[in-house]
């Protein structure tokens, strides 16, 4: 089966505390995205990452820069 | 039965942690090793046990939380992660064997090793803390409360020590998680091991190392991390960095409602309950004709602890009549603490230890000063 690739971001994150502490803060405050398993394209210290639409990047990040919740990266990928 | 021997192992936990491991049986996947529903459960109910502890002991967030199977593991992967040849350490005649070897093994590799004694009470003079600290002393390591005589140690004095000199402070808090309030930050605690099983009600398997955000621990095993599959080195970063394996999941799911349930009833509620039993039954023996009882029981913080011996029999003797006879469960003989011993003069002999806790009862404590009084008469 083919997926049909979609543009996408993409958080990633060097300790895993720190994918939970987002998705903790994510659904808690209805923000978009879920967890993903990181994808090959990325490099980063947990095997998990945060996924969500392109259009949803100003206030997914909006919304966690206001709480102080951190993330490694943001990349713009096809998934 | 009545069990008082919760200073080995609580024997019963609250049904909250009965169900929450039941649950956990029933369905659970493997923290950290993906992103479906099974796994991600269980990454948020370790992520959420993390904040828990770090909550409750003052911690420095959950990354700073990292799951062991017991104190023992917390206690030997500090002690082997942060001292070697060379260094000086200094803890105290209370601990346990699982404070104790692990430094022995380190001093036979070159590690300087002081140990402070205590006196015929089991207390220890803080002013030796100072006194022994040397150019090269690099921590204090010491339990926050002895398993044998129930003694506290004051370890905001002794954090206090450590601070003044720039030494590092690891707590061995097995006796005294979930019954006395702990603060790494106020009581500038570097490393805490403590063990699910006891004090805190948790099942058996699970316990935790929670460290100042910073410290760098080599780890004492490595393997399966769920990340940097094709690195040859384990991962740096915490909790990962002292993880490695498959968590237990199970025991996490119990520690977690454990928390959860000494929460809603409250640690000042459980330890004054607690207390009050240990006192109750020391106040019903300590008069009765034969018995010595060890310890400093001139304050009122204690660990639910009282040990004891009738005249000279063995204690091993005493704890199997109180088994047999009464169907009283205590813990005789050594209790992995050589020193503790040393300083009592109950080498020999052993003690007879009674511990209690919150599913003790007022009934249990009178049959067993009974048993006692009975026992001293023969």
């Amino acid at each position: 089966m083919v997926r049909i690739k979609r543009p996408a971001i993409v958080l990633s994150f060097e300790k895993t505390t720190d994918a939970m502490a987002v998705e903790k803060y994510c659904m808690e405050n209805m923000l978009p995205g879920r967890l993903i398993p990181i994808p090959r394209e990325i490099t980063a210290g947990c095997g998990l990452a945060w996924k969500a639409s392109p259009e949803d990047e100003k206030v997914l990040i909006d919304g966690l820069t206001k709480a102080g919740i951190g993330w490694s990266e943001l990349h713009h990928l096809e998934l | 039965m009545i069990y008082l021997d919760n200073a080995a192992t609580s024997y019963r936990k609250p049904q909250v942690v009965i169900d929450a491991v039941c649950v956990a049986l029933s369905g659970m996947g493997n923290a950290g090793r993906g992103a479906h529903k099974a796994a991600l459960d269980a990454s948020r109910l370790a992520y959420e046990t993390r904040c828990m502890l770090s909550d409750l002991f003052g911690g420095y967030g959950a990354e700073n939380v990292a799951f062991t199977s017991n104190s023992t593991e917390a206690l030997n992967t500090a002690i082997t992660g942060l001292f070697g040849r060379g260094d000086h350490v200094i803890t105290t005649a209370l601990e346990h064997n699982s404070v104790l070897r692990p430094l022995y093994r380190l001093e036979e590799n070159g590690m300087e090793l002081t140990i402070l004694q205590a006196d015929s009470k089991g207390c220890v003079d803080y002013e030796e803390f100072e006194r022994n600290i040397r150019p090269n002393t690099k921590a204090i390591v010491c339990t926050h409360g002895s398993n044998l005589t129930g003694n506290l140690l004051d370890i905001k004095m002794i954090g206090d020590i450590a601070r003044r000199h720039g030494l590092l402070f690891i707590v061995d808090a097995s006796q005294t998680a979930g019954t006395f309030p702990i603060d790494m930050r106020e009581m500038h605690i570097d490393t805490l091991c403590i063990t699910g099983h006891k004090g805190l009600m948790a099942p058996q398997g699970i316990g935790a190392l929670l460290i100042r955000d910073g410290l760098e621990i080599r780890p004492l095993k490595v393997g399966g991390s769920g990340i940097h599959t094709y690195d040859h080195a384990h991962p740096a970063e915490m909790p990962t960095r002292l993880e490695a394996g498959t968590l237990n999941m199970h025991g996490i799911a119990g520690l977690h409602a454990a928390l959860q349930h000494l929460s809603d009833i409250g640690m000042d509620v459980i330890r004054e309950k607690e207390l009050s039993l240990a006192k109750a039954f020391y106040e019903g023996v300590r008069t009765i004709p034969g018995i010595t009882v060890y310890g400093d029981f001139s304050v009122s913080e204690r660990a639910p602890i009282v040990s004891l011996n009738i005249r000279d029999y063995d204690s091993s003797e005493v704890s199997d009549t109180l088994f047999v006879d009464y169907e009283i469960q205590t813990r005789p003989g050594g209790h992995c603490a050589p020193l503790m011993h040393e300083a009592l003069g109950t080498v020999e002999q052993g003690a007879v230890r009674f511990s209690f806790n919150w599913f003790n009862t007022e009934a249990e404590v009178q049959a067993a000063v009974e048993a006692i009084r009975e026992l001293a008469e023969e």
